[in-house]
Parts: C-alpha cells; sequence; structure tokens
C-alpha cells in the first residue's frame, strides 16, 4: 500500500461530507479548502481562460495567482485554494469572466 | 487534536472586525504584519518587552508558508512530520497564546492588509480586507508598523507552463501541509534554489513519486565559499536532512538543467528536460523527456514588499536579482516608523526571520540587544546573500521560450507579443510592455510574470549582462502596486466615503 500524507501525520480527520461539483458529488474532509478536495479526487482543472479557453486548476496554492478562480454558490471569481469546502458547498466550472468586480 | 496550541477562531471571532475594539479603541504600540516566523517572533518579543500589540495575517492560522500546517478538522497527530524545527514554532505559538490570553496580543487572523496609511508621526492606520462584502473591513490603528509579509514564488515561464498539473513548488508543498493532497502521483519538481530540496524531500515522504529534482545551477557557487558556510552548520544539517529523504527514496537530482517544456493537452503528463550551460542557455541535443502527472516549479522566492513601497521605502538588490527592503541595523526601513524583518528584507529562511522579528521588536521598543543576536544576523545574512548568488537566474533561459509561450497566465499574453512591444514599438521598460500589451495588468497583478516580462524588456531579474563577470546585480525596481492585493470595490468606496452606505471605516 502506497503511503499517503494523511498517513505520514497520523491524520484523524472527523468525518468527510460532500460538496458538489459541476452537478456530481465529490468527497471533503473537514478543513480542506475547495482546491484540495478536488485534488483528492483527481481533479486539476475548474476553470476555463477568458481568451483561449484553456483549463486551469491551482497553481500556486496560497491565494496569489488567482488561476484557482470558480464559481462557488452562485459566485464567481472566488479563490478555490483559500476557501473552506463546506457540506454542500457547490462549485461549477467558470468559463472566462465570471464577473470581475475587484480593484487591481 | 488540536494541531497547534495556537489555534484561531478565525475572522469571525477575532477583535479588530468593524466596530470592535482593535478599530475603535486606543491605537496599537505596534501592529505587525504577517503572523510568518519573523511576524511571530516580533509580535511575542514586543509583548514580553511591554508593548500592546496586534497581529495582522490573511491566513487562518499562524505559521505564514513555512509553518503551515492542517486545518485543525483534519486531526492530524503529527503535524512534526512535515516541518524542520517545528517545535520551534509551537513555542513561538504558545508564547503568543499567552499574550493573547493576557491582551497584550491581538490576533487578526483573515485580516488581509492593501494599504498602510501614515496619518501623522506614530498614527498609523492599516486598511485590511476580510472577506468580499463591503462591510468585510478593518481599519487597525498603531504607533508603530513591522512588515512581515514573507516572500512569494518566482517564476520563469516555459512552453506548457499553463496545463492543469503544474504548480508551484510552494503550492505543491502548502496544498500538502494544509489539505493532505498531493497533485498528482509522480511529481517532477523543478526549478532553482533551495526550496526544490525541500518540496521534494516532503513530496517524497508523503508518498508520492518524484523521478527526478530538476536544479537549473550547478551548486558551485557555495563551495567557493566555504568560511560562511562553515558559520552555519545547522543549515547544512537542514540540507543533509532533504539529502538524506531524497536519496533514501532513490530520487535524483540533475544539476545544471532545466524543464524546458510541459506536455500534455487537459493536464500534463511529461515533460522534457535539457542540460543548460553556465547561462542557463539550454544545450541542444541534450533533451530528454520524463514521464510524470505533476510538476511543481518555482526559481526562488520574491520578498513581499508593496506595502512599503508604495509609501516610498527605498529597497536594495539582491545577489539574486530582487527587490528587497533596504533596512539598518535596527530593521529600521527609510519611512519613519516602519519597520522590517525576514524575507522583507532579502530570503533567508525562518532562523533569519526569527532573529530579525526579535531584533526588530527590540528596536521598535527602543531597548538594547545581545550582541549574540547581532552576531547571528550577520552570519545568517551571509549566508542567504551566498545562497542567493549561487541561484541567481542566468540571462539564457529565454532559450526555451517559444513564440506562442504565454508569459502572462492571467491575460494570456504570450513571449511573441512582448518582443513584439519591445523590438517594433519600443518598449524600453516593464511598465511600458505592460501598458502595450496588459502583461501583469490581470488579477495576480504580475505576480508570476513580473520577473519575466522585466527580463524580456530587457531590464530586471535575471537578465544579467553575459559576461559572467562576477559585478553586481543591475539594479531592480521593485513592481508597482497600489493595493497590495484586490480590493472589493465596495470596500474601496466605503473607505473613501467613511459616512456613505457602508457606514463609518473607523
Ligand atoms: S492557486 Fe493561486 S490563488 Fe489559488
Amino acid at each position: 500500500m502506497r503511503r499517503t500524507p494523511a498517513d505520514l501525520v497520523r491524520a484523524e480527520p472527523g468525518p468527510a461530507h460532500t460538496i458538489e461539483f459541476d452537478g456530481r458529488p465529490v468527497p471533503a474532509l473537514p478543513g480542506q479548502t475547495i482546491a484540495a478536495a478536488l485534488w483528492a479526487d483527481g481533479v486539476l482543472a475548474w476553470r476555463t481562460t477568458r481568451v483561449g479557453g484553456k483549463p486551469r486548476g491551482a497553481f500556486c496554492g496560497i491565494g496569489a495567482c488567482y488561476d484557482c478562480l470558480a464559481t462557488v454558490d452562485g459566485q464567481p471569481n472566488q479563490r478555490t485554494c483559500l476557501l473552506p469546502a463546506e457540506p454542500g458547498t457547490t462549485v461549477t466550472t467558470q468559463e472566462g469572466h465570471g464577473r470581475a468586480d475587484l480593484a487591481v | 487534536m488540536p494541531t497547534s496550541p495556537s489555534e484561531s477562531p478565525g475572522a469571525a471571532g477575532s477583535p479588530g472586525v468593524q466596530g470592535s475594539p482593535a478599530t475603535a479603541g486606543a491605537p496599537y504600540d505596534l501592529a505587525v504584519i504577517g503572523a510568518g516566523p519573523a511576524g511571530l517572533a516580533a509580535a511575542v518579543t514586543a509583548a514580553d518587552l511591554g508593548l500592546r500589540c496586534a497581529l495582522l495575517d490573511a491566513g487562518q492560522r499562524t505559521g505564514g508558508q513555512y509553518y503551515r500546517h492542517p486545518a485543525p478538522g483534519l486531526g492530524a497527530t503529527r503535524p512534526d512530520r512535515l516541518h524542520h524545527g517545528w517545535s520551534v514554532y509551537t513555542g513561538l505559538a504558545g508564547r503568543l497564546d499567552a499574550h493573547r490570553e493576557s491582551g497584550r496580543v491581538d490576533l487578526l487572523s483573515g485580516h488581509q492588509v492593501w494599504a498602510l496609511e501614515r496619518a501623522g508621526e506614530r498614527d498609523w492606520r492599516l486598511h485590511a480586507t476580510t472577506g468580499p462584502a463591503a462591510d468585510d473591513r478593518a481599519t487597525v490603528r498603531a504607533a508603530a508598523v513591522l512588515l512581515a509579509t514573507g516572500a512569494y514564488e518566482r517564476q520563469l515561464p516555459f512552453p506548457g507552463w499553463t496545463l492543469p498539473g503544474v504548480v508551484t513548488a510552494g503550492g505543491a508543498q502548502a496544498m500538502l501541509k494544509s489539505g493532505l493532497v498531493l497533485p498528482g502521483r509522480r511529481i517532477v519538481v523543478a526549478g532553482s534554489g533551495p526550496l526544490l530540496l525541500a518540496a521534494a524531500s516532503s513530496l517524497v515522504t508523503a508518498g508520492a513519486e518524484v523521478p527526478a529534482v530538476v536544479e537549473a545551477t550547478n551548486y558551485l557557487g557555495y563551495a567557493r565559499r566555504p568560511g560562511v558556510l562553515a558559520a552555519v552548520p545547522a543549515k547544512l544539517v537542514e540540507g543533509a536532512g532533504h539529502g538524506s529523504a531524497l536519496l533514501r527514496h532513490g530520487v535524483r537530482l540533475r544539476r545544471s538543467s532545466a524543464v524546458v517544456e510541459a506536455h500534455g493537452t487537459d493536464r500534463v503528463t511529461a515533460v522534457t528536460v535539457a542540460r543548460l550551460d553556465a547561462e542557463w542557455r539550454p544545450v541542444p541535443g541534450t533533451e530528454r523527456r520524463i514521464a510524470c502527472d505533476a510538476l511543481a516549479v518555482g526559481h526562488g522566492l520574491l520578498p513581499q514588499i508593496e506595502l512599503a513601497t508604495e509609501l516610498g521605502a527605498a529597497t536594495r538588490t539582491t545577489p539574486d536579482g530582487t527587490a528587497a527592503l533596504s533596512v539598518d541595523a535596527r530593521l529600521r526601513t527609510t519611512v519613519p516608523g516602519l519597520w522590517a524583518a525576514g524575507e522583507t528584507c532579502g530570503v533567508g529562511g525562518a532562523d533569519l526571520a526569527i532573529t530579525e522579528g526579535e531584533l526588530a521588536a527590540h528596536a521598535v521598543a527602543d531597548r538594547p540587544v545581545r550582541s549574540a543576536l547581532l552576531r547571528r544576523r550577520s552570519r545568517l545574512r551571509a549566508f542567504a546573500e551566498l545562497m542567493a548568488a549561487s541561484h541567481r537566474p542566468g540571462p539564457g533561459w529565454t532559450g526555451w521560450l517559444r513564440p506562442d509561450t504565454d508569459v502572462c497566465r492571467c491575460e494570456e499574453v504570450p513571449v511573441d507579443r512582448i518582443r513584439e512591444a519591445v523590438e517594433e514599438l519600443g518598449a524600453g521598460d516593464a511598465r511600458t510592455v505592460k501598458l502595450l500589451t496588459r502583461a501583469g495588468m490581470g488579477w495576480c497583478q504580475g505576480r508570476m510574470c513580473g520577473p519575466a516580462v522585466a527580463c524580456l524588456a530587457g531590464a530586471g531579474a535575471g537578465t544579467g549582462d553575459g559576461s559572467g563577470s562576477g559585478a553586481g546585480p543591475e539594479e531592480v525596481r521593485p513592481d508597482s502596486r497600489p493595493f497590495a492585493c484586490p480590493v472589493p470595490l465596495g470596500q474601496l468606496a466605503a473607505e473613501r466615503h467613511p459616512d456613505g452606505p457602508g457606514g463609518p471605516a473607523s
């Protein structure tokens, strides 16, 4: 059996819950971010770019690159590497702009 | 089972949100921005010396990137296994808890500071965002400010670097440390700098297969100054620790090499590695393909200093071509009342950051410092500068670019559009290139593409003069970012019209 990160730190997590990604259930552990839950499920992309329509997912993992944006509970442009996966969170692949209302 | 003694209840339970004591009450003696090694050490030391402090951090847990650890819900009973020097962190966190209890320190987690305002002599206002809504904002007042915002990773583009599965080396580590997840099973680690060995060793210990660590330099830079190395034995032990983990797992270190292309359509499936000459130019005919399902890549760290540079703080150019804050022996920046510690003064690791945090706290409190602490700082700084010099990107890296390689990930601006702006439209600096091409104008504000754009524009990190003469690097100017992070427009409007619908700002 392959070692996992959870084995390494002897994790005894609380019970898993479920989030919804593009209409299908994805398991999440308490405390994981949305991006972490998606990685754990083998999903690496949840956005397509505005110009080239290319797939993107988490890149920097710490909130700096904004590549991991998705629509979360109807709100576009959410950084999934920062947002905790709460029970019942709905995540949809974001195509293009979403809605940009941040000053940068 | 708590993962550390210092879990915060989060922004909702913290003071410092709108209208709470931190915004409405008496100003703090010191506001520390960043709760990583430098900021933690500074806050607890300042509190030991009698100062009342606010410690602000954008994240929900203390420790910063270096001591990033699993969320409490994940129930990690051995978080120490992901860290060197975990007991150092728990020591600092325990002291912080004691000071929070006695009311000396308010920990404001989930507070991302986007601007510093100097309202007068010993009168600072820190403007922070705490969430997406117009009311998710706070203003913190303090007599002095210490910037301990750390660093973020320097990226150099290559064909295929925007594919899913290509992640930053620090990002792979961050997701592992906080969420206990990996981007793939077979992960190539590439780029340059000591972080690569640390990342590779965490990844293999956590169960990933790492077919290769691909490092652009040959590490000879270290060997040239053995005296500096001998003075910092702890550093060597740490390096050897990573080395033995890598050996045990059969990880191959390929020096003087780089990933020059990532392959795949919807996600990375393989990379091409090539040898580099001393200037980091790929050597034709040396390419070999390595199958993988993820790539963790990074080229050293960049100090995160825009809160200070927007106020006109002077910077210096470090030996690896980054801009860091200029500070004096008391860790004062050139802006009165603004101190800095750790990576903001030049990347040097956690030990140095903690030392500087302690020093800066003494300086703010106007107390004398032990000379041993000063000696420790200069020893660790010397080592940091040496490391920086050996990992400075060579000018030849642009040799692995293709005309259609995206340089700016946010605005999808390829190499040929940037070259056109420089060669045909005469843009001579990164700022003009940015205006002409939109490179660096997207969400990340140029954090991912800044060094590459500066280099292609003929200035900045890693261009060098190609002579290899050993002359100091050219002056690097920090990127301009009026806001240190994107701010919801409703919050900005509320700041500007304090009595408007958003309510008073302070
Ligand atoms: S992965 Fe970079 S912001 Fe989320």
